[in-house]
Order: C-alpha cells, then structure tokens, then sequence
C-alpha cells in the first residue's frame, strides 16, 4: 500500500473517531473525570448498529439507536459516580466491564461481519460510485464532526451547559450558586458516551464489521489525540477551537499511527505506543515543574530546530482570537 | 427569620478522633441582622455556617428559614436563599471561566436553568453597572478568565456573587482571612457596604475581634460548640477587646490560646 493511499486511510479514520474524540474531551477536560466507561460504549455503538442494520434496518436511522445506547451507559457510570459515590474511574471500569458481556449479548456473538450489507457507506457509494470508500468516509466523518461541533459550540453555551463546565472547574461553587451538580454531572457522561457510541458505530460501518473488542483501549486513544491537539494548536483559545483542535488531534493520531505501520511496526505494538504517547504527554507538566532548565533547554533546542516550520503557523493561530 | 433548634454535629462518631463540633446549639437571627461571629479555633464557627449551607447534614435538631424547613433540603437547593463567600478565594469562582460567565451563574441562583444561552443580551449592562461598585476595573475586562485575577480580586467577585441576586441570608466564612491586611480591609469595606445598602442578614465569621466588635449589629462568641456569649445593640457598641478577652476567661476557664486572635 502507497504512504498517500495510506494517509488518506489514517484521515478518514481519524475524521470518524474524532467523534469519539469530543466525547472524551467532554469527560476529560469539561468534566474533569477520567471516564473508562467509553472503552465499553464505542463498542456498544457498534454492536447497536451490526445488529440492527444486519436485520434490514436504515444505517443512518441505526446511528441513533446506537447515540442512545451510549447514553445509557454514560448514564449508569453517572450513576453509579453520583448516587452510589462510586469513585469516577472504578465507577467507568464497572460499566465498561459489564458493557463487555452486555455487547456480546446484544450481537448474539462476539462478531458480526457486515459484508453484503448495506451501510453508510455502501449507501452513499451507490449515491457517487466515482468516490472511493476512504473519501465517503472522509466526506460522511466530516459532516457528522461538524454537525458535532456546532452542537456543543451551541450547548456548553447554554444555562445547562455552562453549569456542566462550572462543575469541573470548580464544583463547591457551583452547588452554592444552586445547581445539583450530580445532575450535571451525569448529562455530561451521558452526552460524552452518546458521542463515543455514535463514533463506534460509523467506524463499525465504515470498516465493514463489529466486535466486542473493538472498543479496547479507546480512552487512550481519545485522551492521545486530545492532547496531541492540545499540544499542537495550543490551549489559549475559545471553545468552539478547543473542539477542533480534539478533531485535528484525532486525525494526527491516526497519521502517526499509519506512519509507524508503514515504517513496519507490527500493528499489535500500537497500543504500547499509544499508552507512551499519553504517558509522556502527561508526564511533560510534571518534568516541566520537577527539572525547569532542562526542560527549558530542550523547549530552546526544539524551537531553534522547528522555527522555521512554525513561524508561518504562529500568525495564522494568533488570528483565531479570544471569544468566549 | 433564621432559626436554629437543637442543633448539633460530631464529626467521626464513635472513634478515636470523636468531636464534638456542635452542641445543641440554640440561635434565632432576625431580619436584617448582622452578626458577627468569633470564636478560638475548632470552636464551631465554620460548622455552623457549613450546616446552614448543608455542605453536610446535621446529627439532629432543625434549621428553620422563614418557616422554610431546610434541614433535609440537599446544598444545592437551599442555595436559592442563601448567599456564601469561602475563606479560600479559589472556592467561590470558577477560574477557567470569564468573569461575566461567572457573574451568569450567579446571576441564575435560585432560577431555572434552561436551554436559553448563558448570558443574555443586557445582562452584561447590569454586570458592568454591579462590578464598578467594587472599584477594581474588572468592568473593564468582561471576558477576562477569573484565573487571572488575584486572590483579593476573586474575593471582591465572590461578594458579589454572593449578593447579585438578594440571598436571604449571606454567610461569610473567614472571608478575610486568606487575603493580605490592606486587601482584607478593602474586602471587609466592601462587605459592610454591601450589607447596608441592601440590608441583608448576615452571618459573619471573623478572627479579627476589632472587625468583630465594629461590624454589624450583633455579636456571638463560640466555644466548643456552643455560643458562650452573645451581645447585640447599644451594648455591644461600648464593647472592647479586653471585655471580650475577659469574658472569654469567665465562661470558658481557659485563656484565649489563639495567636491570631490576639496579634490581630
């Protein structure tokens, strides 16, 4: 396979798990809860999705069932965190345990191959057959993403929504200016995992089958292209371009990914790299404040070396301004 | 009308660290109080505030607000009549967010909360109008995040925020303390403006018996979960420190063995 038909592979599959992605900057950086819930959702999504379009059902009106499935368990995980005061991450891993079986029950499988049947993109390929299956993909991604962004530009600026970002800034404050943050703290979980649901059922679609284990390790990819976008396009911004940089995040992952297959790393290996990524990403605030000059020189080493590519950059971002 | 019966809170029952923060404690607060409230450390100030507010249940007794029954309400409902301002002034604000979403939340105590956007047209007027009261220049920076402010800067907000819409009754929990002399005197001038302006009832928190004996209208001092004094009126006005350390000794058969209290 070329590096460019390789490339556009890893964008398109980036456009459609960068749905997934804003689910988990929801979580992680709106909320601040680290939810493993989504590791159990996505695949929901697509279990939701096999199942019910392997049974004659429209792929576009399967999506839906497959965004109020994820709903569900985002809420059990709220639940389970706010009324039982489960901890938030053991309060994810029960739900994503539990998700495990409840998916295979759902399929009746561990698997359900979608070939010959008709999906979002056998769909709109029959619409356009000039377009190849990476560019519906691509096309059919981009669109949902935008509706996405739009959605939760419009809604973390609602009454609701800003007392959904209020909780995880600083949840003492909310609850004293009248607002039960158990209730924002489950339609946060709740949109997130519809999100993720709705995510793993497009790439379910778009890669022609679902499995039960689909979902594994899919927080640690949302959490690696969510701050792989934050290191990219910085983090002084207004919402709506927090949102796209998640997006670009997901796409650079992907990017990532398919190079180091294509310098030939064993695909098995992708999750080792993807859990250093985050861990180093992580880690860089903490060496940042444990040993400041040597972190400092390295910053100098790196800029001195990739000033020239980021100069022009620079003006472009500078002109995104501030909001909201 | 505040009343409180019976009011009473052990913190780990039943353990070796038992304590007994509250103790069948009795007070009723009129409309249009303000009362200031001393005490030496773990004497039970902050524990009162924080089971008016219902940070956490009381172990018996009841809080009566205007024949309003708040002792099972949860935090976030009797936040509707109350307004709080926190010793740490990074508890009262949300610092990723600007200062007019600040302000839009506060703005919605007690109201319901919709799909409407977060901050309507003209409300940036009236918060404009509310933040020059303060003095500071935040009317000018709007959309400034709350996490650029300082510590005084944020308390100030809190106050506000606290009083934008009318609480029934404000509690203020050491709001001072945190804060550097002149900007604690600069909060405190705010606070007592605030208050007369608008008359509101009052419970305030202090170690700062000079601030104690000046402010308001009422005075009550805690000592181990009970109030061991409580002066209001003209006599309180002839109050002076002394008599308040005197009166400390009497009831208490102890000395005052908090530094802060008596270096300041």
């Amino acid at each position: 396979m070329g590096l460019l038909q390789a490339m556009q592979g890893a964008a398109a599959q980036g456009v459609l798990w960068s749905i997934m992605t804003l689910g988990v900057y929801i979580t992680f950086k709106v909320l601040d809860f680290a939810d493993l819930t989504v590791d159990g959702s996505f695949a929901t999504g697509g279990a939701v999705t096999a199942i019910l379009i392997s049974h004659g059902m429209n792929p576009f009106l399967s999506l839906l069932f497959a965004l109020a499935a994820g709903m569900a368990c985002g809420f059990i995980t709220g639940f389970l965190h706010t009324k039982l005061e489960i901890p938030g991450i053991l309060a994810g891993i029960l739900t994503m345990i539990a998700l495990y079986s409840i998916n295979i029950r759902i399929m009746g499988q561990a698997n359900i191959p979608l070939l010959g049947i008709s999906t979002i993109i056998t769909t709109v390929s029959g619409l356009y057959p000039v377009l190849s299956v990476n560019m519906i993909s691509l096309t059919i991604g981009l669109i949902f993403t935008a509706a996405v962004i739009l959605f939760l530009y419009w809604f973390f600026g609602t009454e609701i929504g800003c007392s959904i970002r209020a909780t995880g800034n600083n949840e003492y404050m909310v609850r004293a200016l009248g607002v039960n943050t158990d209730k924002t703290k489950i339609l946060g979980l709740v949109l997130s995992n519809g999100l993720v649901a709705l995510s793993g059922a497009t790439v379910a679609q778009s890669q022609g089958y679902a499995d039960v284990g689909m979902g594994t390790g899919t927080i640690m990819i949302g959490l690696a292209s969510v701050i792989i976008g934050e290191v990219l396009m910085g983090n002084r911004f207004s919402f709506a371009y927090k949102l796209i940089s998640a997006v670009v995040g997901s796409v650079i992952y992907r990017v990532i990914i398919a190079l180091v297959l294509w310098f030939g790393l064993k695909s098995t290996d992708l999750k080792l790299l993807t859990a250093v990524m985050v861990a180093v990403a992580l880690a860089i605030p903490v060496v940042k404040r444990k040993f400041p000059t040597f972190f400092n020189n390295l910053v100098e080493k790196w800029k001195s070396f990739f000033g020239r590519f980021r100069k022009g950059k620079k003006a472009s971002a500078a002109n995104g301004g501030e909001t909201r | 009308m505040i009343q409180l019966t019976n009011v009473s809170k052990t913190f780990n029952a039943n353990t070796i660290n038992e304590k007994k923060a509250l103790v069948d404690l009795n007070l009723t607060i009129e409309t249009g109080d303000f009362i200031t409230v001393i005490g030496g450390n773990g004497a039970g100030k902050s524990t009162l505030l924080n089971l008016i507010a219902g940070v956490f249940p009381c172990d018996g007794g009841q809080i009566l607000l205007d024949d309003i029954d708040l002792t099972k309400q949860p935090e976030y409902r009797r936040a509707k009549l109350l307004g709080r301002v926190f010793q740490d002034p990074m508890m009262g604000t949300a610092a990723d967010m600007g200062i007019e979403e600040n302000l839009a939340m506060a703005y919605r105590r007690g109201k319901k909360r919709g799909l409407g956007w977060g901050i309507k047209k003209g409300e940036r007027a009236i918060y404009k109008e509310k933040l020059e009261t303060l003095e500071l220049g935040l009317e000018t920076r709007l959309s400034s995040k709350v996490g650029l402010l300082s510590g005084g800067q944020r308390q100030a907000l809190t106050l506000l925020m606290a009083t934008l819409q009318k609480p029934k009754l404000l509690l203020l929990d050491e709001h001072t303390a945190a804060l550097d002399p002149k900007t604690a005197r600069k909060v405190l001038e705010l606070t007592d403006e605030m208050v007369s302006r608008d008359s509101l009832t009052t419970l305030m928190v202090t170690h700062n018996m000079k601030d104690a004996i000046r402010l308001g209208n009422r005075l009550i001092m805690m000592h181990e979960g009970r109030i061991i004094f409580d002066i209001k009126g003209q006599e309180k006005k002839s109050l002076q420190v002394k008599d308040l350390l005197e009166k400390f000794e009497t009831v208490s058969g102890d000395t005052m063995d908090n530094d802060r209290m008596l270096l300041s």
